[in-house]
């Protein structure tokens, strides 16, 4: 028995030093120990160090993917109008950046494919079915032929693999748009696509200049920073504020929390009890929230660099019988029903889904030969009080996105209420 | 596999290794069932194109590799879900030595490689002196390594510098290098099983441990190596997904499921889960089977969801197909 | 901590070796749920009121019931990796049938109990009958299962919940003597434990699922259908695996990966609860506090200011310990 007990103790020993030995390998090593007398003072520590959550490695920032001059660039490009305000509000742009494109002029129909990150969140679903609403309306209108979808289920490596698959038949694919996983790993992918065929990249982005045009709303900074700056413009004084961030890792993702946490430091007056990752998972969501409430008795703002759980975060204050706090969401229709129906204090930054079908839209362009912008960069409005009716549409199911500008569709909004992507045909006969 | 003679049994084995294993029949079946729709809807341009079939390798190197390792375990009767962390822990930890200089890979490589006989061995011994079920142990390991590696490293780290990528990226002639690296690993394994005094002694522990270890053999050792050897392949898969991505990050095993896949396709070619029976060209086989799906799926558009349904069918049919005559009950 | 309070023992005096025989005998996971829900009463005030204790346990309630239809399976000798994608299927399936409509909501969770007999069905007949090992039955409905949920929706559930069918997930019972407020949850899993505490330890079907677990041949001359036997273990995990997605999809609304990794969560917290993998042992009661426990030392770790990705190598460490402890007590015995 003796033994064996020992056994245990080493096993358990080994793995203690494997943590340890592993630990001051972090490139960037954050103290995170003073924490442990804090929560020992919980629930309420009236003389808790400010910003504690800022501290934790929840909160780091990824150094390659944020920078000030961008957050900087944000800042401004928010308070730009479109130089071309006459275009629907997905072909808007608000720099001029343009590049000549005649020599991928070709005779319609065109062939185009489409590298997928995947259809594995609602919001990418919703930008997935306008999408194909846009290429059913130009395949109407005579512009395009095949539109081959791959979907890599979220995979770097099955990303690239697709890639290299769309890629090895001359002739299948007149235009490559790839929306990556992740934006280091699918950079060398994108490279050999651009050796071969126009790539139009939108959402995330790559590490290469070298697609036609990669195309996005402002981004990541603009989304943290109206958000951010809601929450230090209406929160109480002295209030707690807990930030949520899906996974780490990806560059819009990044970036909205950086610009969030920029603008938190900067504001003074602002208390960030923690900064958790939820994995976009409602229960988690509400099991964190109500975790923290217990730790730290009141709650006051919570920021999300995803809304997609923010209805399962304000729950959590409905079972508690808590007044809810001042709320950063997004615009997936529960959310804002909830916020309709409780009168919250709320704001609710967009990505919008109507870049998916701009990235078609923008296809057609380059093939027609018509000058386009390198640099696409698209309006994103936030969804606040004042426009919360236009936006909030109690017809739409609960996980649909509101800036999918697809209004102004044939098939609105029955294919996005009754949402069916099997039905679209990739290659016609 | 029982037979008390060890020599005669891997002479057996050895006869038994040559034989073509029965996946490679439901392979031909798939690749024939995706001939008449890839003629019936994309007219006959997805299978008569070489770079297309190429591929088929290339999207199977990274579980093919691993799948090798996980074969010697499931033929000791032990299991391995920690190998998606593992490859995690090496990409992760190669990308960060190399920092993009050419000069660290030997470094990198020979520290991933360590990290990984390490976890081998844990692996091995909380399995063989504590006495903890190998689901469970390895279940455990890959727990301590997700939250080692969370708690470490949030992110892409490092990079790898560019004639890394040659790995990944780089072709003799027409054919990409990894498909050597994949192919020299299964004639690898097949050699340890086949020809070496460890693979039949892999067997008889598999087949029926307490007749192995009354016969003689160090059982708790045959098996440890397994999971050594396991954790070297996942080390493997890990340099090799780190060249095709530039950099590591730690979701990148548990996201491409290689924990789970690799078990499936190991049993699909043949190796049964109780132990003691299979080989490596047969995982090789259930490896292709998974890649031609995917990529005839990509080609023919099949909606991502289906996908996911159509595989779930195929791993049970597949072994089921020669699970149905056993004469044992599974449980 | 059993490893310190063992070494102690090991050195103290006749009488507390008595004493320490007797407190062998019971499962090691009460003492340490109890320590563990000691220190975070502690460290939080909260879990000294009632209403804290509640806000807990009802929490906990999904994972005990998951943690209890794994158990049925594992001491049957196999394994359920299906239980997060049914799960996953239960919640965006009742968002398409419910349709917003509150009338809808009974005949929607009779026909998710249906979907859960049918997995339950599938998985049991294709182990039993087609002698596929359970670990991959379920893992390729791990896959289908989830797959069809998604091909269904197209990945957008269409639907909210209705008040009525979230209620089982988030409503209380108000006005209870003593309690005041009890969770509805929380009483759903008490009547499951009940039930199952009763098939598994007090009727037939559970002496025939431990009897083929610990040697299925032997089971078979003694005239056990062990082939029915495991069936219905699979129908009864994968019902189990349907009420807890319907109150988890009360407490937390509709998501698409709500399922995602539960089936590892019950499979430890089965572990934890002392149930053997491979099979021939298992207990309800322990399980339950498996769970428990589980989900306290998660808010321990969270109490103690931990960051999260230590919540998993903790868990790594405890269902090896809890799995070794298990095994070298009964090696011992040998």
């Amino acid at each position: 028995m003796k033994k064996s007990m020992l056994l245990v103790v080493s096993v358990i020993v080994v793995f203690a030093m494997l943590l340890a030995a592993c630990k001051p390998a972090a490139p960037t090593a954050a103290p995170v120990e003073p924490e442990a007398p804090v929560a020992t003072e919980a629930p309420v520590v009236p003389d808790a160090p400010k910003n504690q959550g800022l501290q934790m490695d929840a909160a780091k920032v990824a150094p390659q993917f944020y920078n000030d001059a961008d957050f900087d660039e944000s800042l401004q490009l928010m308070k730009q109008a479109p130089l071309n305000p006459d275009a629907p509000i997905y072909m808007q742009y608000l720099i001029n950046d343009p590049v000549d494109t005649t020599q991928y002029k070709k005779a319609p129909p065109y062939n185009i494919c489409f590298s997928n990150a995947g259809v594995n969140n609602p919001w990418r679903v919703v930008g997935y079915t306008t999408m194909r609403e846009q290429v059913e309306e130009l395949r109407a209108a005579g512009l395009i032929k095949n539109f081959i979808h791959v979907d890599a289920q979220g995979q770097d490596a099955k990303q690239i693999a697709d890639i290299e698959d769309l890629i090895a038949t001359p002739g299948k694919c007149d235009l490559l748009i790839v929306s990556p996983n992740t934006s280091e790993a699918l950079t060398p992918a994108v490279e050999k696509a651009c050796e071969k065929l126009p790539v139009v990249v939108f959402d995330r982005g790559v590490l290469t200049d070298c697609p036609v045009v990669f195309e996005k709303t402002i981004g990541g900074y603009a989304f943290g920073i109206s958000g951010a700056q809601f929450i230090v413009d209406n929160l109480p004084e002295g209030g707690n504020v807990l930030a949520f961030r899906i996974l780490p890792g990806v560059d819009v993702l990044e970036q909205r929390w950086g610009a969030a946490k920029r603008i938190f430091e900067e504001a003074g007056n602002i208390n960030v009890v923690g900064v958790e990752f939820d994995d976009y998972n409602t229960v988690k969501t509400n099991t964190i929230v109500r975790d923290y409430i217990d730790r730290f008795g009141h709650i006051d703002g919570i920021w999300m660099d995803a809304g997609g759980p923010a209805v399962g975060a304000l729950e959590a204050y409905q079972d508690l019988g808590l007044p809810f706090p001042v709320m950063v969401g997004e615009d997936q229709n529960d959310y804002l029903k909830f916020w309709k129906e409780n009168n919250l204090t709320a704001i609710a930054p967009t990505f919008p889904t109507f870049q998916w079908r701009s990235a078609v839209l923008i296809a057609v362009k380059i093939l027609q030969g018509e000058t386009v912008q390198h640099r696409w960069v698209l309006p994103q409005p936030d969804v606040t009080q004042e426009n919360l009716d236009k936006y909030y549409n109690a017809a739409m199911p609960p996980l649909y996105y509101a800036l999918s500008g697809a209004e102004d569709m044939k098939n609105w909004p029955d294919a996005w209420i009754n949402v069916d992507t099997t039905k679209y045909v990739d290659v016609l006969p | 596999m029982t037979t008390s003679s060890v020599s005669a049994n891997g002479f057996n084995k050895f006869l038994h290794s040559i034989r073509i294993p029965p996946v490679y029949y439901f392979l031909l079946v798939i690749f024939i069932g995706g001939a008449a729709l890839d003629f019936y809807f994309a007219d006959g341009q997805i299978l008569t194109n070489r770079a297309i079939l190429t591929n088929i390798f290339v999207r199977s190197v990274a579980l093919g590799i691993v799948a090798v390792g996980q074969t010697f375990v499931l033929i000791g009767a032990s299991i391995d879900l920690s190998v998606a962390y593992t490859i995690s822990m090496t990409a992760v930890m190669s990308s960060f030595i190399m920092q993009g200089d050419p000069t660290k890979v030997p470094t990198a490589i020979f520290v991933v490689f360590i990290i990984g006989a390490v976890i081998g061995l844990v692996n091995g011994l909380i399995i063989t002196k504590l006495g903890v079920n190998s689901f469970i142990a390895t279940l455990g390991t890959a727990l301590i390594l997700k939250g080692i590696l969370n708690a470490t490293f949030a992110n892409f780290t490092g990079s790898v510098p560019r004639s890394y990528e040659t790995f990944g990226y780089g072709r003799i002639g027409p054919i990409p290098i990894s498909i050597f690296v994949l192919l020299g690993v299964v004639l690898l394994g097949w050699f340890i099983l086949a020809r070496t005094k460890f693979g039949s002694q892999l067997y008889g522990v598999g087949g029926n441990s307490e007749v192995a270890r009354l016969s003689g053999l160090r059982t708790h050792r045959v098996l440890i190596g397994a999971h050594v050897i396991c954790s070297l392949t996942a080390v493997l898969t890990g340099l090799f997904i780190v060249s095709r991505l530039r950099a590591g990050a730690p979701w990148i095993g548990p996201d491409g499921v290689y924990d789970l896949e690799s078990v499936a396709t190991t049993v699909i070619g043949g190796t049964a889960l109780s132990g003691g029976k299979g080989g490596v060209w047969g995982t090789l086989g259930g490896v292709l089977i998974f890649g031609v799906i995917d990529t005839l799926f990509n080609q023919l558009g099949v909606n991502p969801f289906l996908k996911n349904v159509l595989r779930g069918v195929i791993i049970i049919l597949a072994v089921a197909s020669y699970t149905l005559r056993s004469k044992r009950e599974a449980a | 901590m059993t490893t310190t309070t063992m070494a102690k023992s090991s050195r103290a005096v006749k009488v507390l070796n008595t004493i320490w025989t007797w407190i062998k005998k019971i499962p090691p996971v009460y003492p340490i749920f109890i320590l563990i829900f000691l220190t975070v009463g502690f460290l939080n005030p909260n879990y000294q009121t009632a209403n804290g204790i509640f806000v807990f346990l009802r929490r906990a309630s999904p994972l005990a019931i998951l943690a209890i239809g794994q158990m049925f399976v594992l001491s049957s000798g196999g394994f359920d990796l299906s239980m997060g994608s049914l799960v996953t299927f239960v919640i965006v399936g009742s968002s398409m049938l419910l349709n917003n409509d509150p009338e809808k909501a009974m005949i929607t969770i009779v026909i998710m109990l249906g979907v859960g007999v049918i997995v339950g069905l599938i998985n049991g007949v294709t182990v039993s009958f087609l002698k596929v090992p359970s670990l991959i039955v379920t893992l390729g409905m791990l896959l289908l299962v989830k797959g069809v949920a998604m091909f269904w929706s197209g990945g957008a559930p269409r639907g909210y919940f209705t008040d009525n069918f979230r209620i089982f997930g988030r409503g209380n019972i108000e006005n209870v003597p003593i309690f005041g407020k009890f969770p509805i949850a929380l009483l759903i899993m008490i009547v499951i434990a009940l039930l199952s505490y009763y098939l598994f330890h007090k009727s037939n079907f559970g002496k025939q699922i431990l009897a083929i677990g610990d040697n299925v041949r032997a089971s078979q001359l003694s005239g056990v259908r062990v082939r029915v036997i495991r069936v219905l273990a699979f129908v009864y995990s994968a019902l189990l695996a349907v009420v807890a997605a319907i109150l988890l999809g009360g407490y937390g609304g509709i998501s698409t990966n709500v399922g995602d990794g539960l089936e590892m969560q019950a499979v430890s917290a089965a572990v934890v609860g002392g149930t053997l993998l491979l099979g021939g042992k298992g207990s309800v009661p322990s399980v339950v506090f498996g769970a428990f426990t589980l989900e306290a030392l998660f808010n321990l770790l969270n109490l103690l200011g931990l960051p999260k990705p230590y919540k998993d190598a903790v868990q790594g460490l405890i269902i090896i310990g809890a799995v070794a402890y298990v095994a070298l007590s009964t090696r011992k015995k040998r």
